[in-house]
């Protein structure tokens, strides 16, 4: 049953990158632009996207079936479930205001969720006494809706910002922009160096000193660029780190951002130099037939609709069950920090849109930011500020 | 005018409302330790406890009589730093009408036992197997000193180690 | 404070930007394409009177600008609170002051000494989430009222500049032709609208409920706010421990002797490759290594009988058996009790015989209950132990003599003095775990260690919180306006029928493709022109660009 679900899993990867290009096919036909409904191409893409959305279900189902307990409970099932829901989410949108464009910005981000979602343990774990709850399937999806109802407002935002964005000369706004695209372009670097080195099966234990002073290891499944505090590399044909970190920074996960950012600015580096211009400049063709205003619409409605869910799932389904299973339902938890604080923003930009009348690129910014704090919630709370909500 | 008038005094009747519930949010944030133990001037809460040579304590049967009841464990060094002095001064006042009621937080007999042979008390010890009279007066430090007075009310809570001085000046608030 | 009256004859509120009754702009933004529609153009209380110190102080809290910057900071605050953790989640045996130095270097002192450790419960933090409460209900009074007044005094017939100022607005020419405006009327109305008509005008209006959303979830805010600020009044929130060994039986702290409970039984069970139910869980136990199953309190819950005091006998009523798990806390009435902690395998008997050292002899064996140890155990055939000191968890202090830190068997330790036929003075032996000392010099005798009984203890959190109803309904409250005002929108359709010409008009408060598709199905196959939006009008005539994606 759990191969069966991987292979779900691997056939919903690949319908979505073929509709990926059937999008893009939408966007080159001119014929649709022109009749303002939908080309042959997109109604292709929207189909196949489908299709790929109900393989992930399955993947989802036999998985649950598989484990006995619904996929969200670590990081792998999470993320993943949360590129499916963003699939699902575009979905939707796309049936309110039938944009093939968004389709193709918003199935890369998935893909690359999705990818990025394997590069952690994918093992069938079993529940710890804590999400031993319906609540997990409860609050996990529910926010996980939410949040990629409001991951569509950064791609509807992405869009109208790649359009709206002066390339010809250099600014704030395009630095900023071609940030958001070094970003992607590192997350697109980090799959790569993982799964090959993974596929490598590459190991590199050391043993080294940590900061009480106790002798560990370490296994690294990165070639380590910077090694642990006075670590002594156990196998003689790893490479060897070219400079020790002190014992209180995590050697491994530095390594890995390092890993990230390098491989990252070397992709980048490789785009700029083959296109001679800017990646934002090199996609800015592809949205030059969307409307701006209402990709600024579907940002903000995308945020009308996923904020209520989002309260819904990840505070107020999160403090019933924390009520339940530890005690109390609010324990500044940084996991419910960050929660909290996603919530703060969207309140914020909603307020700042209805009663300042930021529209159009300010929102849009916002929308980029609201994303981001999304993510960071999601890798960096998990990941790196241990709480009771790292499982993974 | 009038209006204008009406709106002023709602306006702050509701300002004033608002800023009283910030003061009352942050007067409770700070002293929440308190909050947790009994408050001052309020009733002691009546217990019966029997002492090691089989009498029975009953707090209530003390009014009319100052009461300076501590709660301690013998594993706890400042306790057992102020018993000694507890001790002197119980000699002093037990005849002007103040009773030490000294209650162990649920320990064996044996070391309860121990620890009286050790010091030479007089007072009466008691064991609060049950851990009640402890939930009752809501311990968590040890140890603790409940200043009773003559009509049943606490009159003041000290938490550590008492030197003599300050045993003999409580013993004479608590005097009847 | 001049009340403004317009032409058509209305009298509005002083402030106010466009004529609640017919659209007449009343403000200086007649030049503007477009006229600002939030809030109606209605004037907001606090900006119109200026006076005294408690209308500036009033005017403060309602800015939107106060309210967002009040947000901001809270979010940043909140944020700063979780890079490093929190003093509550830092070990209890730690001390802070050193811990964030020891774990995080210079940056973990510099959290500490600034206060971030106790961030969430910081005065500032609190005067934050508090001013942002005040601005909640200011800003919503503020609003509330007039938006109220302008909605329902809102007039049919509008002023022909409020209806060009509308972001969709169309004008059809008549030429002989009369339109019957009534098919387009039923069509609206088929579509939910409501409609209202005056010497042929029409107005449609849909979904004006949604408007009341913000204050709807702004109140359900207050109440939340509310609830959380009632928690510190005494009587409304419990936050205890309870161990209870195997077997113990106590009083529920927090209960005031209402109710007792025994522990019958703790179990933990972990997930085991072999049992066929966890079998699919082989691969991530062999990564893992033991993953724990369930904690488990097999409890019996007592009530107690009559009134009694503290320290007094209590007749105690059976009431139920209850298997506490994490997940699955026992109720009754408004408490609550938490699987949140154990201990396995605490030491409770501890057995030893007398024994020959050199021949190894045996002259009986005793057992200390290390809960109730006994002053002497009288072996028979003149042979006896004292108990002459008993420490429960040992160490040595720092002037190297033996003492207790606790009260807890964690680590036993013994002085016995051994009296036997051939040594009637006795024999003194320090017994420790896996230590065996002779103070007084060589022995003949030794207390020989002979096995341990150990018990499991279970610690359970004991919680009343009558504030949860409060905070529960706020949260429903919160989440019916909220949908309340972001799922509906409030949608309004203008129609004015002029001598040659008939202009129409329309406005949203959000989802302009809505409004314009419910147009567009009014008007379809009638001879009006479908009015356009002129935000797209304005952009694609200064950018020439195609409309649709």
């Amino acid at each position: 049953m759990a191969e069966v679900s991987s292979n779900f899993l691997y056939a919903a990867f690949l319908l979505y990158l073929v509709a990926t290009f059937l999008f893009g096919g939408a966007i080159k036909d001119k014929r649709g632009a022109e009749e303002k409904k939908q080309n042959k191409w997109a109604k292709l893409g929207i189909f196949t996207t489908i299709l790929g959305f109900a393989a992930q279900i399955g993947y989802f189902i036999t998985r649950w079936i598989a484990a006995g307990h619904a996929p969200v409970s670590n990081l792998f099932e999470f993320t993943t479930f949360f590129g499916m829901m963003l699939v699902g989410a575009f979905i939707l949108i796309y049936f309110l205001y039938k944009t093939p464009a968004l389709g193709l910005f918003a199935l890369p981000i998935a893909l690359l969720i999705i990818a990025y979602a394997s590069m952690f343990p994918t093992e069938i774990a079993p529940l710890i006494p804590a999400l031993q709850s319906d609540w997990l399937h409860i609050h996990v999806t529910t926010a996980a809706a939410g949040q990629s109802i409001l991951a569509i407002s950064f791609i509807a935002a992405i869009i109208y910002l790649v359009k709206f964005v002066d390339q010809t000369q250099s600014s704030k706004r395009t630095f900023w922009l071609e940030f958001i695209m070094f970003t992607l372009v590192s997350a697109i670097a980090f799959v790569i160096i993982t799964s090959t080195f993974s596929a490598m099966d590459y190991k590199a234990n050391f043993d080294w000193v940590d900061k009480h002073g106790a002798e560990v290891k370490q296994e690294f499944n990165l070639p380590a660029l910077v090694g642990p505090n006075e670590g002594k590399l156990i196998e003689p044909d790893r490479f060897e780190p070219m400079a020790s970190m002190p014992p209180l920074i995590n050697a491994k996960k530095l390594n890995t951002v390092i890993w990230s950012i390098g491989m990252g600015l070397v992709l980048y580096g490789l785009i700029r130099l083959i296109a001679r211009k800017r990646v934002a400049a090199l996609i800015k063709p592809i949205v030059k037939n969307v409307n701006l205003n209402l990709l600024d619409e579907i940002s903000y409605r995308s945020v009308l609709i996923g904020f209520p869910i989002f309260t819904l799932g990840a505070l107020i389904f999160a403090m019933i069950w924390a009520q339940v299973a530890w005690t109390r339902f609010w324990g500044w938890d940084p996991k419910e920090v960050w929660a909290l604080v996603t919530w703060l923003f969207y309140a914020a930009f909603l307020h700042l849109r209805m009663s300042k009348g930021w529209q159009g690129e300010k929102s849009a910014w916002l929308a980029v930011i609201g994303f981001a704090i999304m993510i960071f919630n999601l890798i960096f709370v998990n990941l790196v500020i241990a709480g009771l909500h790292s499982y993974a | 005018m009038n209006k204008k008038k009406r709106r002023l005094i709602s306006r702050t009747i509701i300002l004033l409302l608002l800023g009283a519930a910030l003061v009352f949010a942050l007067y409770t944030n700070f002293t929440k330790d308190k909050n947790e133990s009994l408050r001052k001037g309020s009733d002691a809460p009546n217990f019966v406890l029997t002492d090691m040579e089989g009498k029975a304590h009953k707090l209530s049967d003390y009014k009319g009589k100052g009461v300076f009841l501590n709660f301690w464990g013998t594993y706890c060094k400042p306790c057992e730093y102020e018993m000694p002095y507890m001790q002197n001064q119980y000699k002093n006042f037990k005849d002007q009408g103040v009773e030490i009621l000294a209650v162990n937080v649920g320990e064996s007999n044996y070391a309860v036992n121990n620890f009286i042979t050790k010091h030479d008390l007089t007072f009466p010890v008691m064991i609060d197997k049950g851990r009640e009279v402890e939930n009752a007066y809501r311990v968590d430090i040890l140890p603790v000193t409940f200043l009773v007075d003559k009509e049943g009310k606490v009159i003041d809570i000290i938490t550590g180690a008492l030197t003599e001085e300050s045993i003999q000046k409580h013993m004479e608030r608590i005097k009847p | 404070m001049k009340e403004v009256k317009c032409d058509c004859g209305h009298v509005n509120p002083f402030g106010t930007k466009i004529c609640e009754k017919c659209g007449m702009l009343l403000g200086n933004d007649k030049e503007n394409k477009l006229i600002d529609m939030r809030y109606e153009g209605s004037a907001r209380r606090s900006q119109t009177y200026q006076k005294t110190f408690i209308d500036k102080i009033w005017n403060f809290f309602s800015s939107v600008k106060v309210g967002v910057t009040l947000i901001v900071l809270a979010l940043v605050a909140s944020a700063i609170g979780t890079i490093l953790p929190q003093e509550m989640y830092i070990p209890s045996t730690a001390t802070p002051a050193e811990h964030y130095e020891l774990e995080y270097g210079w940056v973990g002192k510099l959290y500490y000494e600034l206060g971030f450790h106790n961030l969430y419960s910081s005065w500032w933090y609190l005067i934050i989430i508090g001013m942002l409460g005040i601005s909640l209900l200011i800003a919503s009074i503020d609003r509330f009222f007039p938006l109220y007044r302008s909605l329902k005094n809102q007039g049919v017939t509008r002023q022909d500049g409020f209806m060009k100022r509308q972001r969709i607005y169309g004008v059809t020419k008549l030429e002989d032709q009369d339109i019957n405006l009534e098919e387009v009327k039923s069509r609206l109305k088929r579509q939910r609208y409501h409609i209202r008509e005056e010497n042929g005008h029409l107005l449609a209006e849909k979904g004006r409920f949604s408007r009341w959303g913000p204050y709807v979830n702004h109140i359900g805010l207050i109440i939340f706010l509310i609830g959380a600020l009632l928690r510190s009044v005494p009587g409304m929130y419990i936050d205890k421990v309870l161990w209870l060994r195997e077997g113990e039986r106590k009083e529920i702290p927090g209960t005031n002797g209402e109710y007792y409970l025994q522990n019958n039984e703790f179990t933990l069970d972990v997930y085991d490759k072999g049992n066929e139910e966890d079998e699919q869980y082989s691969a991530a136990i062999d990564k893992t290594g033991t993953i724990v199953k369930t904690y488990q309190s097999d409890v019996t819950l007592y009530q107690r009988k009559g009134e009694t005091i503290p320290g007094e006998k209590v007749d105690l009523e059976k009431l139920k058996d209850f298997k506490i798990k994490v997940n699955e806390p026992l109720k009754q009435d408004h408490y609550a009790l938490y699987q949140v902690d154990y201990k396995l395998d605490e030491l409770s008997t501890m057995a030893f015989n007398l024994m020959n050292k050199k021949t190894e002899e045996k002259f009986g064996s005793l057992k200390v209950d290390l809960n109730d140890p006994q002053k002497k155990y009288d072996l028979g055939k003149g042979y006896s132990v004292d108990l002459i000191s008993y420490f429960p968890d040992f160490e040595f202090d720092e002037k190297g003599e033996p003492r207790t830190i606790s009260k807890i068997p964690n680590n036993p330790a013994f002085i016995f003095k051994m009296h036997t036929p051939d040594k009637p003075e006795g024999e003194v032996s320090f017994v420790a775990i896996k230590k065996n000392v002779e103070p007084l010099g060589e022995n003949t005798y030794k207390m020989a260690f002979n096995g341990v009984e150990t018990q499991d203890v279970t610690a359970l959190t004991v919680r009343k919180d009558l504030t949860l109803w409060i905070l529960f309904s706020g949260g429903i409250i919160f989440m019916v306006g909220v949908v309340q005002g972001s799922y509906w929108n409030h949608r309004r359709i203008w129609i004015k029928r002029k001598d040659d010409e008939i202009l129409i008009a329309g406005h949203t408060n959000k989802n302009w493709h809505g409004i314009k598709r419910d147009i567009k199905q009014a008007l379809e196959s009638t001879s009006l022109c479908e009015p356009t939006d002129q935000l797209e009008e304005e952009k694609s005539s200064t950018k020439g660009e195609a409309l649709n994606g």
